[in-house]
Order: C-alpha cells, then sequence, then structure tokens
C-alpha cells in the first residue's frame, strides 16, 4: 500500500550555482524510497512541474550507493546570479522547491 | 614533515565574508598543520579589478587586515601554515599589508609568499571565444578582466620555501587544500587518483561551515544545535588520500554522514567528471561513513589527467542593479502591495520611458518561487519588492524615486521604504592554453 508524502518527509536536498545552471542534489533518507522515488522524480518530471523556472535541459546523475540523486538544470536561473532580477540569483531556494513536490512512496 | 601518516588541515573562511571566530579557534586549539581561506567568489575578483584600477593600493579582499590580525598570532605561535586567496587582484600589496601587521604585532621572521599570474587581462583579445558561443567584442559590453584558474602547481614553489604565509590571486578552490596535501605526501603531478581523492578532500572542505552544519538545519527534520557557534572543518588526511572530517569539541554544529553527503554534491555536475585545473576527479564510487560523532571518513575517489587548458573567468561592465521596497501589513495587505507594484511598472515606462527589464514581487505571497506560478493569496504582511536592470546610476535612481513616492502617493498604509544601488558585473568563460600562463612567487619577510 502505497502513500502520499511530500518529499521533504524522505529526502534532504541542497542546491548550489555554476553560471546560469544549478544543481539540486537530492538524498533518500532511507535507501528502500531509492528506486520508487527515482521512477517519479525525473528530468520529464521537474521540466513539467516547473518548466516556468527550468528553461532548459535537465540532467540526472545517479549514486545509489549515497541514495543520491543529482540533477543538474541548464538555463535554470533566470540568467544567473549576475543578471537575474530574483532575489535568489543563486537559486539557493531551489532545493526546497523540490523538496515541496508529492510522490508516492 | 614529509612521511608523516596525517596532515591536519582546515579550513578558516569559506567565503569573503565569512565568520572569523572559528578560524581562530581552529589555529589555536586545532593542532593543524595548514589552514586555508578560500575567499574569493566568481565575481569577487572582478570586481576587486574595478577596485584595483581606481586605487592601484586596493584590489585585495576587504577583510583582508581583520583576519590577519586576528589569526596571525595564533597561526605563527601554533606553527599553522596560512593559504590564503585574498590576494585578489592584488597579491603583492595584500603581502605588503600582512607582512606590516605581523611587524605591528611583534611577529618577526615571518616569511609571506605571494603568487601572481592568475590575471590575464593582456592575454584576451576581442576575437577569444567565450564558451557562450560569442566572442570577447560580441558581447558588447565594457571588458573589466579576466583570470585563470591556476592549480595546485602554483602554489609548490612557495610551498617548498619555508613561507608561513601563502597569498594567491585566483586558485581553483580544491587547489589551494590539493597543494599543501600534495607538497607534505610528495605526491606526484600525475598521479590522476590521489589528486582525486585530494581534490574531493578540498572540495569538502572549501566552502568550510557548510559540512559542519551550515546551509543545512531545518527545523524539526535535520536539527542542529549550536549555529550560532558553529565550528569550522579539520580534515585528517593520509598519504593514501583517505580522511576523516571532523570539528573541534566544544563547537556548535555538526559533521555526519548527511552535512557530508550534500557537500559533496554541492555545485557539482557530473559526479564522475568534477575537472580542476589538477585533475579530473571522479566522486562517483566515494565512501562516506560516520565513524563515531562528528567524525566522518571519506574514501573511494578516483582520477583522470587533468585538462591541457586553463579555465578563465571573463568580466565585463554590468551596469547596475536598482533594488527598492516598501511594506503593506493587515487586511487587503497584498492587494494594496500588487496595486503599488502595477502603479511602479506603469509609471516607469509612461513617465521615464524605460525599457530596462523590472521586477515586481510581493514577498510573503510570491518571490523566490514566483515565476513558478506558485502563490499564496490574501496574504496580511508583504513587503512590495522592485528590482531593476540599469544601465546607469540615473536610470537606477529613477526606480528608487518611483518606489518611495509610494509612500504618498500610492496605495493605503505603505511603509518601511528602502532602496539601494548595486554595481554589477557580468562574468563568462574562456579557455587559455597553458603555456600561456606563467606564475611566480615572491616572498616577503618581517
Amino acid at each position: 500500500m502505497s502513500r502520499r508524502v511530500r518529499l521533504r518527509e524522505i529526502a534532504h536536498a541542497r542546491s548550489g550555482d555554476k553560471g546560469n545552471c544549478s544543481n539540486v542534489c537530492v538524498f533518500l533518507y532511507d535507501g528502500d524510497h531509492y528506486g520508487a522515488v527515482g521512477e517519479q522524480l525525473t528530468g520529464e518530471f521537474l521540466k513539467r512541474r516547473f518548466g516556468m523556472l527550468f528553461t532548459g535541459d535537465i540532467a540526472r546523475y545517479e549514486l545509489p550507493e549515497l541514495h543520491a540523486y543529482n540533477f543538474v538544470l541548464q538555463n535554470a536561473l533566470e540568467g544567473g546570479v549576475n543578471e537575474s532580477l530574483n532575489l535568489d540569483g543563486h537559486g539557493k531556494s531551489w532545493s526546497s522547491l523540490i523538496l515541496g513536490v508529492e510522490v508516492d512512496v | 614533515m614529509v612521511g608523516d601518516d596525517t596532515f591536519r588541515l582546515g579550513t578558516g573562511a569559506g567565503f569573503s565574508a565569512d565568520r572569523l571566530d572559528p578560524a581562530v579557534d581552529l589555529v589555536e586549539r586545532g593542532q593543524l598543520d595548514a589552514i586555508v581561506f578560500e575567499c574569493l567568489g566568481e565575481r569577487t575578483l572582478a570586481f576587486a579589478y574595478r577596485d584595483r584600477a581606481a586605487d592601484p593600493d586596493r584590489g585585495y579582499t576587504p577583510l583582508l587586515e581583520k583576519r590577519m590580525r586576528a589569526i596571525l598570532p595564533g597561526a605563527i605561535a601554533n606553527g599553522v601554515r596560512i593559504i590564503t586567496n585574498m590576494g585578489a587582484a592584488n597579491a603583492p600589496r595584500a603581502a605588503e599589508i600582512t607582512r606590516d601587521i605581523a611587524r605591528k604585532l611583534g611577529l618577526s621572521g615571518v616569511r609571506i609568499a605571494y603568487i601572481e599570474g592568475d590575471d590575464v587581462s593582456e592575454g584576451v583579445a576581442p576575437d577569444t571565444p567565450l564558451w557562450e558561443g560569442m566572442t570577447v567584442g560580441e558581447v558588447g559590453r565594457n571588458f573589466i578582466g579576466a583570470h585563470a584558474y591556476l592549480g595546485a602547481d602554483a602554489l609548490m614553489p612557495a610551498l617548498e620555501s619555508d613561507a608561513q604565509v601563502i597569498i594567491t590571486g585566483r586558485v581553483a578552490d580544491p587547489s589551494l587544500f590539493v597543494a599543501p596535501l600534495r607538497h607534505h605526501f610528495g605526491w606526484s603531478g600525475d598521479d590522476w587518483p590521489i589528486l582525486g581523492a585530494g581534490t574531493v578532500v578540498g572540495h569538502l572542505m572549501e566552502c568550510a561551515g557548510q559540512i559542519t552544519g551550515g546551509y543545512f538545519a531545518d527545523p524539526g527534520y535535520k536539527n542542529i544545535s549550536g549555529l550560532a557557534g558553529l565550528g569550522f572543518p579539520i580534515a585528517e588526511v593520509r598519504h593514501d588520500g583517505r580522511a576523516c572530517i571532523t570539528k573541534l569539541p566544544r563547537t556548535g554544529g555538526a559533521v555526519d554522514a548527511r552535512t557530508v553527503k550534500e557537500q559533496l554534491l554541492y555545485e557539482v555536475h557530473d559526479p564522475a567528471r568534477y575537472l580542476t585545473p589538477d585533475v579530473c576527479a571522479d566522486f562517483s564510487g566515494v565512501c562516506i561513513e560516520a565513524s563515531a560523532p562528528d567524525r566522518v571518513a571519506v574514501s573511494g575517489a578516483g582520477g583522470a589527467p587533468a585538462p591541457h587548458a586553463y579555465k578563465l573567468t571573463v568580466a565585463f561592465d554590468g551596469g547596475y542593479l536598482a533594488e527598492a521596497g516598501i511594506s503593506y501589513a493587515g487586511p487587503g495587505a497584498q492587494a494594496r502591495a500588487e496595486l503599488a507594484g502595477q502603479v511602479v511598472e506603469e509609471r516607469m515606462a509612461s513617465v521615464h520611458g524605460s525599457n530596462a527589464p523590472l521586477r515586481v514581487d510581493v514577498i510573503g505571497a510570491a518571490s523566490l518561487h514566483a515565476t513558478t506560478g506558485r502563490y499564496h493569496d490574501a496574504a496580511e504582511d508583504v513587503r512590495l519588492r522592485c528590482a531593476l536592470r540599469a544601465s546607469s546610476v540615473e536610470q537606477a535612481e529613477l526606480l528608487l524615486w518611483e518606489v518611495e513616492s509610494l509612500l504618498c502617493c500610492g496605495p493605503a498604509g505603505g511603509g518601511g521604504y528602502r532602496g539601494n544601488i548595486t554595481p554589477s558585473v557580468i562574468t563568462y568563460s574562456a579557455s587559455m592554453a597553458r603555456e600561456r600562463v606563467t606564475t611566480r612567487t615572491e616572498i616577503l619577510t618581517t
């Protein structure tokens, strides 16, 4: 029987920036959730959900030993810290944005 | 000390505005061999070039004097080598100032090395291609300068001298850590797996408190105690590159598998190919294991040959960022803030004929994530924030004026106007063949 939870309940995350590219790494607390979350939390999913912000390609790197997915989001910082008018020009809060999505586990 | 089994390496700063007291604690109690202060962000150096152009005696990191006054006594007394990029655009001047501070502190015989060669502005021309697809000339903005990310190689002559303080400009952040490890253990410059291991240590350490519980706490989910007294990290590194990350007893924060994992992938793209001037490091097989409270063992990194060219950051004048805000609270606050934002947009266009990029947020309803369309309704304590990219100070001032004039001419109950104008730089990346970059080392003595 699966249940629907916000990602924050089962994972932690951190975001970083390089130019106009953001990376958000997501770590499952419990390795048992790694596969199920991986099926749902894909680049396409993030693109569908937040496409107005994440305007470029999204790559996902898998680190199963660390129970981690690393998302690399091109053109996802509204021009980057040099050009963006967003108060959070580094996208430091993109990790929290992603932890807010719901997944079935 | 070559051959000693463990090298104790600390981080005293992870960015230019980092705290000072954790670094003082580390040099006094840490029994360190060396401490690294990483104080140079992507754009910080472009601003430093501008400072230096305005005054040849400036262009080093703003907190240099404060840091050196606080750190030097403990570091010199305890034999802790200081390695830092606080030289920014003016390493020679930073070294002179450090020498003068050491003299005033009564520290004699202190040797301070500085390294130059990262400033490659003269090697960049209008036809230099940028990674972003255009040439320098095609950017259409005033060129400020260009710097190369130097590697551990650049620090070796200074490390081989007996300099207690080593001051650089731009060096790749992990290389500031790889260099003393390479020197201490005698690692070869083409032993890629060991340089990969050293680079993992450097990468984990370069943001100081971000591995000891900073940029991490989330009450109720990731509780961290003592954030106000956050301890900065220590890496105990072995000759084979295996390391233990820890911090001093009686400091705040935490080092556990979660804090180390988050920092391992911080600002990383492909974990199997993390490029620095020293190595193409492979983080994909790294093993992270909490061995005791506040102790995490790190092993399993790999490495492949380093890139042939240096990465450059090329900086251009980006005009000014104008930001201004006014707050509304109580019933209808969000609607009043939204109306105020519409008034500013209308007047910037119709009265001032401005077509500069303008953004209007209602903080409390939607701001950081507003672009995604996520919006709260009927928030009752909000702040209108307007931001504009301006090409001149005069244009930037117009935005501040329009937001301030809302006090009398805008919606009911607006208060707390503030506005500021920040000069801006725009940076792009480029490559430069290693042979075209020459570094040199000078040593000053107190």
